[in-house]
């Protein structure tokens, strides 16, 4: 049979967000050197634009969805809901990076490039069809976070941290391929519904025990992407050392893309052997946040407190996953999305308290932040009751759908348990909260300049994201209602 | 799927080639934990994904498909690209720290 | 102008002002704060007062208003429902908010705050507060009502918090804070589960289909719905400070007297009571539950009064008082007289109000002395404070004729006589409870106002009247305290439209409940027709005890000379409490021997009088240390075993988190091997 193996128009169409993105991130690449020192602030404006048009193109592509190249990616609804919040979250980096850079005097062309290059990864992640297509849109993701999170190369905590997410990254990313190669071997598919399909299958007398033993390694490797328990070790550290902007940026980007694969694999390919999954997920999901909530209680350093917060987290949307149903995806993509905004949110500040050198990121460097810069206590107090899970903050309705997924789910234990871990959740983000209004600031604090306007752009546009999803939740929530079924 | 006659030695049992990546993998992963040497660690990685490989090609033999052999294609690659950045990182870490001992970059803990 | 359409701008009118007051409020000058935010709730009183006016004469005595299809998946709109029972909380909510507002505005004059930001942040907060108060008892479904509950919860916690400089202001919000979390958590999965068993969460609608045929009442079982109810519950105790989520209460008074008014005594802390009888439809269909709330609230009124017998600072003798009025009011929730329970709530918001303004108003003129041991003679030098004050003791005793006599002796009338949910226990327990609140009421009385003056002489020279902004209110409350009674008077003082008026009013929400609970009674309810001798009897009864605690208050703190009565000094609560009860004990000893001179009166006074005093002196002390220890161990110990088990649990995350990439990678295959075990363990 001859096959054809010239995409259609319609099909690149499908594919033109990725296409651009990888287009202008290699301008920027052969541009870089060409430019002079003072010349570097164009390619945020470009990166910022071209993100922009990405957006543009993935809902234009939603228009007309589908499959493309072989079933190997699908653009459906589901796709759309994780490409465009990625590219939100890499604007957002971008507004809060020019100045950091500045700051530090490590302003280049290449930062760009990387974060561009990372979201094409992530796009490609949530819009995969198939397994060696997620893997390489995994590791596109992965190689340009590595370096990002290294990229001021003459700072020590920027190398470590460099250097534990790439050697422990790599290691899962062993795992997570060697249970694809095995579920190659026993299923001879890769492509997720064809998995399914073979799975279904009564005649086809698979190995029950092999099949456990490749997802449980294609398990492992999710989990430590969505850094849940006990994969989780890496997140503290490596989010902690990386500079404060890519710490926000693969908070959430990766993890939101490392989610939707993994709602993705789970709900079409292994739904069949779902039972094998659910103990797994439902020990993990606690174990996640048990542990995020209660290391974070005892952090002095913010970014690391907020590198256990977005471990529990992380924990909440395994809850969601747990639940297994269309709500509980829903339930997800939702909180993904208000985590987005008020994870990015709070790192925009953090971002800009920490100064130069990033010398000012103990939490003790908050106090008195309501009188020295009132607007920005503001703000981060909007995300930190967002993140407590607050009403009328995204972050309430986010935990309110997790928790009513798993309890139509008959796992009342677990969403008991998932609500207490958010009670202790409250009290570290009410510390933050105390510091800022409650303390005086000592007297050797420096003066803190008004923020750039590229982070003030970004505080704004999380804040007001942050409010209008607890406020007006259905608009996103009747989307990923809708988008949840085409998993399935 | 188009199908390629593929001639191997037919007396070797697929098994033998599965339990030969087992052991490659538990090999790299044991090398990850006990090697001190980041460069070795690094490379220990490389034998796992190796595992992957021999595992891959072997599946696709035994399936008469071609897919498996590209997938293998696909991990040399990435492998290659993981490689040349993780060079560069370690590169880093010991221009600021000289020093390849792996424990001696644990400056962030708890 | 129809106002019903525009009761949405009833809770938006106080967030512009709070909105204002935090944007701009720092460019404003005291004056204009003065003006904008206690206009602001009186505009909201205004447009309340038109609202229930045309409310009155709808015959469905409903309406509704819908403002955006918001949690369409919950049936939960962003809508404001005005009926009966929202209207009468509307009304205490931005009219006494209003009163309080006016008061705040010279409590707080002389407040600076850290930068002079204080009275601005302080005045936003409090709008703020009234924004939320109004949602929440505005909403027309539980969605929007919690975030009502939220949102008054967290404005509680600021305002606590407001003397952020005082490390036990700022202890005592966090305390609030996490302890309503707790019942947080028991109100949302009631709501989870109303939501599964009636498919809505909007007030009517769970209405309606718990009335249907589909749920019969729950007696002798304690089913999903006796579940449901009981989760619902939780959350009310710990808003309204029940045992065993009181203990943030008391603690509250650290916050300025006009929040303590406003937030932990009239409005916020009710929300638990005003939300069950929103739920009175499920509550009467789960008996079960109604005894536990009914055993709950007599319980904590009875203990809560005991250690305020005890207590020497003026405000924490009226925040125990506030728990023990709230469990009155749970009582008659317990006992299914839910519109008994919305009257004891509002006649409740006008006197102790009234007490927090005057004990603030001492406080001003005491120069901030809060300890009553420091006060006396108080009563010629602050005449308006003390009349007021006096009004509202009587009030909060139960002198016939004033507001609080009505609606407590309907609490107790309701106990004693339901067939189904009451019990003449719960009725004893009342009346007790009752006692206890004329004497520790009267015990603050005298201590405060009469006898002679025990402050320094600094404090001395500085006493003054408190300025008109502070009087006024405090003379408009004192009128509600005398007169808000008489719409709710028993059936055996006649009947007509006015003396009944507020159960009248109120009947059309109860009306589903009532049925339900009748049905559940198989009509039991309907044979208990009054019987007046009883109900007089039981009235004069409850005269009595109100008497007997003044008059034993009287003796105690008038009669005895000061240096029979503890003085001075910081001594553990333990230890006052037990010299306390020591004193009443010798005075009653030795008074009766006294009284009785010859010899066979003395032996009767020994043998059968002394008794009985030693009795009474017994249980007294006995309820006290029980509270005392309860307070220090099971509370304290919770407090401390929670700090404990945070740092044990951060042990081992410490203990993997080193830092070394190769003992991360240990723990990764630890987990990969646990996973093969598993399954190998399944298989």
């Amino acid at each position: 049979m001859p096959v054809n193996f010239m995409p259609t128009p319609q099909e690149l169409f499908r594919f033109a967000p990725e296409m651009l993105l990888t287009l202008v991130a290699t301008i920027i690449m052969v541009l870089e050197p060409l430019s002079g020192a003072d010349g570097k602030r164009k390619f945020a404006v470009i990166s910022f634009l071209s993100l922009a048009a990405a957006i543009a193109l993935s809902v234009a592509a939603a228009g007309d969805p589908g499959a493309a190249f072989s079933s190997m990616i699908v653009v459906d609804g589901f796709s759309t809901f994780f490409r465009i919040l990625v590219m939100v979250a890499g604007v957002l980096t971008i507004l809060i990076s020019t100045n950091y850079l500045r700051m530090e005097e490590h302003e280049s062309g290449e930062y760009y490039a990387l974060v561009l290059f990372s979201i094409v990864g992530q796009c490609i992640m949530v819009s995969a069809n198939e397994l060696i297509m997620l893997f390489i849109g995994l590791e596109c993701s992965s190689i340009a976070s590595y370096v990002l999170a290294g990229f001021l190369r003459d700072d020590k905590r920027n190398n470590e941290s460099a250097l534990k997410y790439f050697l422990l990254g790599s290691f899962a990313t062993a795992f997570l391929l060697y249970g694809v190669a095995w579920i190659y071997g026993t299923t001879g598919y890769t492509n997720l519904s064809e998995i399914r399909r073979v799975l279904l299958d009564p005649n086809s007398n698979q190995n029950m025990v092999v099949i456990s033993a490749a997802t449980a390694l294609m398990f492992v490797g999710f989990a430590f992407k969505v850094s849940a328990a006990p994969f989780q070790m890496w997140a503290p550290d490596v989010y902690q050392g990386a500079p404060a902007p890519v710490t926000a940026f693969m908070s959430v980007g990766p993890k939101a893309a490392a989610f939707a694969m993994f709602l993705r694999v789970l709900m079409t390919a292994f739904e069949p052997v779902k039972d094998r999954w659910e103990p797994l997920l439902w020990t993990s999901a606690l174990a996640t946040m048990v542990i995020g909530n209660f290391a974070a209680l005892r952090q002095t350093n913010i970014k690391r407190l907020l590198a256990y917060s977005s471990i529990a987290h992380a924990g909440y949307i395994m809850v969601a996953l747990t639940a297994h149903s269309d709500i509980g995806t829903a339930a997800a993509m939702f909180y993904l999305a208000s985590y987005t905004f008020m994870n990015i949110g709070a790192f925009a500040v953090v971002t800009y308290i920490a100064r130069k050198g990033e010398r000012h990121v103990e939490i003790q460097d908050l106090a008195g932040l309501s009188q020295r810069r009132p607007v920005v206590a503001a703000m981060l107090t909007i995300f930190l009751l967002s993140l407590t899970g607050i009403p009328l903050t995204a972050g309430f309705f986010g935990k309110f759908y997790i928790f009513k997924a798993a309890l139509d789910a008959n796992m009342v234990w677990l969403a008991v348990l998932g609500m207490l871990n958010s009670a202790v959740a409250a009290y570290y983000y009410l510390r933050l909260i105390v510091v800022m209004y409650m303390q005086a600031p000592s007297d050797e604090m420096e003066e803190l300049p008004a923020p750039s306007v590229g982070i003030q752009a970004a505080m704004f546009a999380a804040a007001a994201a942050t409010v209008f999803l607890g406020v007006f939740p259905s608009v996103v929530l009747d989307y990923a209602g809708k988008s949840a079924s085409f998993i399935r | 799927m188009p199908q390629l006659p593929i001639a191997l030695p037919s007396q070797v049992p697929l098994s033998w080639y599965l339990i030969l990546s087992v052991i490659l993998f538990v090999t790299g992963a044991a090398g990850f934990l006990l090697r001190r040497n980041i460069i070795t660690v690094f490379m220990c990685i490389e034998l796992m994904l190796n595992a992957v490989n021999l595992t891959f090609i072997a599946f696709s033999h035994k399936l008469k498909q071609v897919d498996g052999n590209v997938f293998s294609f696909f991990v040399m690659v990435v492998a290659a690209a993981e490689a040349a950045v993780g060079l560069a990182i370690i590169l880093t870490v010991f221009k600021n720290r000289s020093t390849l001992e792996v424990d001696e970059v644990s400056s962030m803990k708890l | 102008m129809n106002f019903l359409d525009l009761i949405w701008l009833i809770p938006i009118i106080p967030l512009i002002g709070a909105a204002a007051m935090l944007l701009f409020g720092r460019k404003l000058s005291k004056s204009a704060i003065s003006i904008i935010c206690p206009g602001a709730v009186g505009a909201s009183f205004a447009l309340s007062i038109g609202a229930v006016m045309q409310l009155a004469s709808l015959p469905e005595k409903a309406h509704q208003v819908i403002l955006y299809p918001w949690l369409p998946l919950l049936k939960a709109d962003m809508g404001y429902l005005l009926d009966p029972l929202s209207s009468v909380m509307i009304l205490v909510v931005t009219g006494i908010g209003f009163l309080i507002h006016v008061y705040a505005t010279g409590y707080m004059a002389h407040e600076h705050g850290p930068r002079h930001g204080g009275f601005y942040r302080f005045f936003g907060y409090l709008n703020l507060f009234v924004f939320f108060m109004l949602t929440l008892v505005l909403a027309n479904n539980y969605a929007l009502l919690f975030v009502g509950w939220e949102g008054v919860g967290l404005c509680s916690y600021l305002l606590i918090g407001f003397y952020f400089h005082k490390k036990s202001a700022g202890d005592a919000g966090k305390k609030a804070f996490i302890v309503n979390r707790i019942g947080d958590a028991g109100f949302i999965l009631g709501m989870f589960f109303l939501f599964q068993l009636t498919g809505s969460l909007k007030f009517t609608e769970v209405n309606e289909v718990l009335r249907s045929a589909r749920f019969g009442p729950e007696a002798g079982v304690f089913g999903l719905l006796s579940l449901t109810a009981l989760l619902l519950f939780i959350g009310a105790t710990g808003k309204s400070a029940q045992i065993p989520l009181y203990t943030w209460l008391p603690d509250a008074m650290e916050g300025p007297t006009p929040v303590s008014a406003l937030i932990h005594a009239a409005t916020m802390v009710t929300a638990g009571v005003y939300m069950c009888a929103r739920s009175n439809a499920l509550f009467s269909l789960t008996p079960e539950t109604s005894h536990i709330v009914a055993a709950v609230g007599a319980a904590t009124a009875i203990f809560a009064a005991s250690i305020g017998l005890v207590q020497n600072d003026i405000k924490r003798v009226l925040a125990y008082s506030t728990v023990s009025q709230l469990g009155f009011m749970f009582v008659a929730v317990g006992v299914g007289a839910y519109w008994v329970a919305v009257f004891h709530l509002y006649t409740h918001a006008f006197f102790k109000a009234l007490l927090f303004l005057g004990s603030g108003s001492v406080i001003h003129a005491m120069s901030g002395e809060q300890d009553m041991r420091k006060m006396g003679g108080l009563k010629d030098k602050i005449p308006v404070t003390f009349r007021t004050m006096f009004i509202g003791s009587l009030a909060i005793a139960g002198i016939p004729g004033l507001a609080g006599f009505f609606s407590k002796d309907e609490i107790l009338w309701q106990a004693y006589s339901n067939p189904v949910l009451g019990s003449k226990i719960l009725w004893a327990v009342g009346l007790c409870t009752a006692a206890m609140t004329a004497f520790y009421m009267w015990r603050l009385m005298f201590m405060t106002f009469y006898g002679e003056g025990r402050m320094d002489e600094h404090t001395k020279h500085h006493i003054h009247e408190s300025p008109k902004s502070m009087t006024v209110p405090l003379m408009v409350l004192a009128g509600g305290s005398v007169c808000a009674g008489w719409i709710g008077m028993p059936k055996v003082f006649g009947e007509n439209g006015f003396m009944q008026a507020l159960e009248h009013w109120l009947a059309p929400v109860f009306e589903s409940g009532k049925e339900v609970a009748h049905a559940a009674a198989g009509h039991a309810a309907e044979a208990a027709h009054h019987d007046t001798t009883t109900e007089w009897v039981l009235m004069g009864l409850s005269i009595g005890a109100a008497l007997a605690g003044i008059l034993l208050a009287r003796h105690v703190y008038l009669r005895l000379k000061e240096s029979e009565r503890p003085s001075g000094g910081v001594l553990y609560p333990v230890l006052y409490n037990k010299w306390y009860v020591d004193e009443l004990y010798d005075f009653l000893f030795v008074n009766g021997l006294s009284l009785g001179g010859g010899g066979l009166m003395a032996k009767f006074d020994r043998e059968v009088v002394d008794g009985g005093v030693n009795g009474t002196a017994w249980m007294t002390r006995l309820i006290s240390r029980i509270s005392m220890w309860y307070d220090t161990w099971i509370v304290d110990g919770a407090v401390n075993l929670g700090a404990f088990s945070v740092r044990a649990m951060s042990y081992p995350v410490r203990f993997f988190q080193t830092g070394f990439i190769q003992s991360y990678a240990l723990v990764f295959l630890a987990g990969v091997l646990a996973i093969f075990g598993y399954y190998w363990w399944v298989h």
